[in-house]
């Protein structure tokens, strides 16, 4: 019977196939815009995640001062670091992979002709292993480079293509205002980040090259640390807030006169807020979903109204009030489900379309699908259920007459 | 279920019987009395022709006997069994399983085909498709419409579609078969096909046949004749000889 019931609805729709293209349209782009808004907004949380996580994975970042955000919020100024404040970070704190004090400076670098505005970054061999870099040509810093603070440096990739544009830059010598140093290494490119910096605009010299020829002081202006795998950061931090503590002499009571920041921290605060995003995004295109339904409902009583001797032939005829209201109900869901899978073709259409505009990655959810496909056919019963009823409680006489 | 009701009673009572039959339309003031007390007792396999002036109650008793509509008082007894206590669904199914219509407006569906027309009470009943066909074939043929099974009712004369509509009533092998006016959109000579054939169903099955009309040619060809007037039987005759 229901087969039959289903039968008789595809046949009605096709009878009004303008008409019925019409009525899914709100359907159409209810679903669609559910599906484009939802995968792009997965999309780009993962990019913002896998951004984050190129930063580094169990990245700790250990900066001298305090932030405090919000209202009255100050920004206290705590004294610099120093190298041995690092050193004695990787030597007293277990479930370390590497420790990395850094320092930069902005600075002009130079070779040839060639002239381009970078940071120069100094640091030591842990910078690479904390900041997820990978070399793509050339060596590490060795210890007597380190040391020594000699004239070598690692160049970025946007660096290295400034300067050297197509030519292999290994073993030739840039000048970093009057510091002569020579090329050992590449980059790997890390692209853009999800905040829109250049993350390959920077030159790695050791950390004493910069102290000494370009700095002149002996400062670290932050210290990053990354933690094993399965050691809570958590802990980390704690152990490393204790330590600094001690070494700057605070007392019981007095606050930080530094701020240790956890990567895993920023990274679910980026993707909750996209999140959010994602799900706002994914409600305002419900709403047109909701218009959708109604519209259905608009033609499914107009439906009725043009039936009524139809219904009033069925109903002589020995229909009952719930098989009229069963076909007119199967023929609003059967639209809506229609308008929902033509939804769900054009939706997915347009995120991949989106995705590749927008340079997020394209995350294909079955769940998502699935949920709109429901949504739409639950779109159908709930407006189809007052037209249906409306038809299946008319008066078979009054019906019959009606001309 | 309702079937078995129905059907176990058929010596003891006669197959419609109406007592003291009342209908008002309306309320207070404004109420139009329809059917002022109708008796009347219809046996299996009669041919029965209900006449009478417009406004006479003759379609309202017709409404009634077709269970669309309830009476306002007395007691309607189909098969022995109080159609006025009867619920909605419950006089759906009465009608779904005992009863066939012929309208006057033939009441056919638009753009669907003769033999699906045919087909429709059969679906309600919940007859599979192929049985379906079969029953609805064999009774497109015996309304001599055989090879016109797949005309939709705007490509057939009034005659035809008068004559697919007596197959969807007939294609149930339904107790009674209620005929309002068939023959009031028709030609005479149109008018009498459709009368002769309902006679020969009457004759050769054993289809008990209530007619309205108001067509003293077509009452003709019952067996019996029961005048309305003002909303009671004014007079009844049967075979020529008035009672």
């Amino acid at each position: 019977m229901l087969r039959e019931t289903i039968l008789l609805a595809l046949r009605e729709i096709r009878r009004n196939l303008m008409r019925s293209s019409l009525t899914i349209l709100g359907i159409v782009i209810g679903v669609a815009a559910v599906i484009t808004m939802v995968t792009l907004g997965r999309g780009a949380t993962a990019k913002v995640t896998s951004d984050i996580t190129k930063l580094g994975t169990n990245l700790l970042q250990i900066r001298p001062g305090q932030h405090r955000h919000g209202p009255g919020g100050t920004h206290s100024t705590g004294d610099r670091f120093k190298e041995d404040d690092a050193d004695a970070i990787a030597r007293e704190i277990s479930g370390l992979l590497a420790v990395a004090p850094m320092a930069s400076q902005t600075t002009q670098a130079i070779y040839g002709n060639e002239n381009w505005a970078t940071s120069v970054i100094g640091s030591t061999r842990g910078y690479l292993q904390v900041r997820n870099w990978q070399l793509e040509n050339g060596r590490q810093f060795t210890d007597s480079e380190l040391r020594g603070g000699k004239g070598v440096c690692i160049l970025g990739a946007t660096v290295r293509k400034e300067l050297f544009g197509g030519q292999n830059p290994l073993g030739n010598t840039i000048r970093l205002e009057k510091l002569s140093c020579q090329v050992i290494g590449v980059l790997e490119s890390k692209g853009q980040s999800s905040f829109g910096t250049d993350q390959d605009d920077f030159v790695l010299i050791p950390l004493r090259t910069l102290q000494r020829r370009i700095a002149g002081n002996i400062d670290v202006s932050r210290i990053y640390v990354s933690a094993e795998d399965g050691i809570s950061t958590k802990k980390v931090e704690q152990d490393i807030g204790r330590l600094m503590r001690e070494r700057r002499r605070i007392a019981m009571g007095e606050e930080d006169d530094f701020h240790v920041r956890d990567m895993q921290e920023l990274v679910s605060t980026m993707t909750g807020t996209t999140r959010v995003l994602t799900g706002l995004l994914g409600a305002v295109a419900a709403v047109s979903l909701l218009v959708g339904g109604i519209g259905i409902m608009n033609i499914m009583l107009v439906s009725v109204t043009e039936r009524t001797r139809e219904i009033g032939i069925r109903l002589a005829i020995g229909a009952l009030e719930r098989d009229v209201l069963m076909q007119f109900l199967v023929e609003a869901v059967v639209l809506s489900s229609f308008g929902g899978l033509i939804g769900i073709i054009l939706g997915v259409v347009a995120a991949a379309i989106g995705a590749r505009v927008l340079a997020v990655p394209f995350v294909f959810d079955p769940g998502i699908i699935a949920i709109a496909f429901l949504f739409s056919a639950a779109v159908g019963v709930i407006f189809g259920y007052f037209p249906a009823r409306q038809a299946g409680q008319l008066d078979p006489i009054e019906a019959l007459r009606h001309e | 279920m309702m079937k078995t009701t129905f059907s176990t009673q058929t010596s003891k009572h006669s197959l419609i019987e109406l007592q003291s039959v009342t209908k008002v339309y309306g309320t207070g003031s404004a109420a139009m009395q329809a059917l002022r007390g109708i008796d009347l007792q219809i046996d299996q396999g009669e041919f029965a022709a209900v006449m009478g002036p417009s406004g006479s109650g003759k379609s309202t008793c017709m409404n009634i006997l077709g269970c669309l509509d309830t009476p306002s008082g007395g007691a309607y007894l189909f098969e022995g069994v109080n159609v006025a206590k009867l619920s909605r669904d419950q006089r759906a199914l009465l009608r779904r399983n005992y009863l066939g219509f012929v309208f006057q407006g033939f009441n056919l569906l638009n753009r669907t085909s003769a033999l699906e027309n045919v087909e429709l009470p059969l679906v309600y009943r919940g007859i599979l498709a192929d049985e379906r066909e079969e029953s609805a074939l064999r009774a497109l043929e015996a309304v001599g419409l055989k090879g016109w099974e797949s005309h939709t009712p705007g490509e057939l004369s009034g005659g035809q579609q008068q004559r697919v509509a007596i197959a969807r009533a007939i294609v149930t092998d339904p107790k009674v078969l209620l005929a309002d006016e068939p023959t009031g959109n028709l030609d005479s000579a149109r008018s009498r096909e459709i009368m002769e054939m309902l006679a020969a169903f009457n004759r050769e099955y054993g289809i008990t046949i209530v007619l309205v009309t108001h067509d003293a040619d077509m009452a003709a060809y019952a067996k019996r004749i029961i005048r309305f007037l003002d909303g009671i039987i004014d007079s009844e005759e049967e075979n020529g000889e008035m009672l």
